[in-house]
């Protein structure tokens, strides 16, 4: 679990990866072209990110004639967000506040 | 608190303001709002209340709680849970530790009971999935 969710986190902070993740969630499966004529990087680079998070569980691939068709697999976000990156960014976020908070009291 | 298949989530923190004054803000309604959510809370034993936050998909935004142990300026514990727990919501219990340190207070965050094998949790999926994007950088910073 705990190297799952490494994973999930490294193949997650990356904006491109990302943009890639929540593209496919919004629009179903597309090919790595597809893919490239918006990421802003070169084909090669598009499939080694895809090829990241195909690792975290966070994509499939399905291979069609000479092309790759790729879909997200939101499912594989589930060991994040049951409590982790759910609950630990909510607490960091909210114990940010309350020390603000405590410093307003101050004054 | 954890058997075999459920989890903690611990945050700890350094917090250099008095006693007083951290108990305060974790018991008084008006001020657990400025921090954490809207409420109703009170600090009684078995009194029953909701945090509210914006509704979204899926969730109305609801988190049912009930005040499970309170000792007057070291604990606090509330249960926490979020839709129906037999359709995959969550039943967890948060508790609040203080304790003294020379310079203030060390707070103790922990959230009890996540289960490990949970059914897809709409609620926390979709809630989660907006504040993981949100919060994604800091969240790894600290890791």
């Amino acid at each position: 679990m705990r190297t799952t969710s490494d994973e999930l986190f490294k193949a997650l902070a990356d904006p491109t990866r990302r943009a890639i993740f929540e593209r496919l969630c919004r629009d179903g499966s597309l090919t790595v072209r597809a893919l490239t004529d918006q990421a802003g990087v070169s084909q090669p680079a598009v499939s080694k990110h895809l090829g990241v998070l195909k690792l975290a569980g966070l994509v499939r691939d399905r291979h069609e004639g000479r092309e790759t068709h790729y879909s997200a697999k939101p499912q594989g976000l589930r060991p994040l967000i049951d409590w982790m990156s759910h609950y630990g960014a909510f607490w960091n976020d909210r114990l940010d506040r309350l020390e603000d908070l405590l410093k307003r009291m101050d004054q | 608190m954890t058997s075999a298949d459920t989890r903690s989530l611990v945050i700890e923190r350094e917090i250099s303001h008095p006693l007083d004054k951290v108990w305060r803000a974790l018991t008084e309604g008006h001020l657990v709002e400025e921090w954490l959510l809207k409420n109703d809370f009170q600090p009684k034993l078995g009194h029953k209340f909701n945090l509210r936050t914006t509704p979204m998909p899926q969730w109305d935004g609801v988190v049912d709680c009930e005040v499970l142990s309170i000792e007057p300026k070291k604990s606090l514990s509330y249960s926490w849970n979020v839709g129906d727990a037999a359709k995959g919501g969550i039943a967890t219990i948060v508790t609040f530790t203080l304790t003294p340190t020379h310079s203030g207070v060390l707070l103790r965050m922990e959230q009890s009971g996540f289960r490990a094998d949970q059914e897809q949790n709409l609620q926390g999926a979709n809630y989660g999935w907006q504040k993981f994007l949100a919060a994604l950088d800091r969240v790894v910073a600290k890791l």
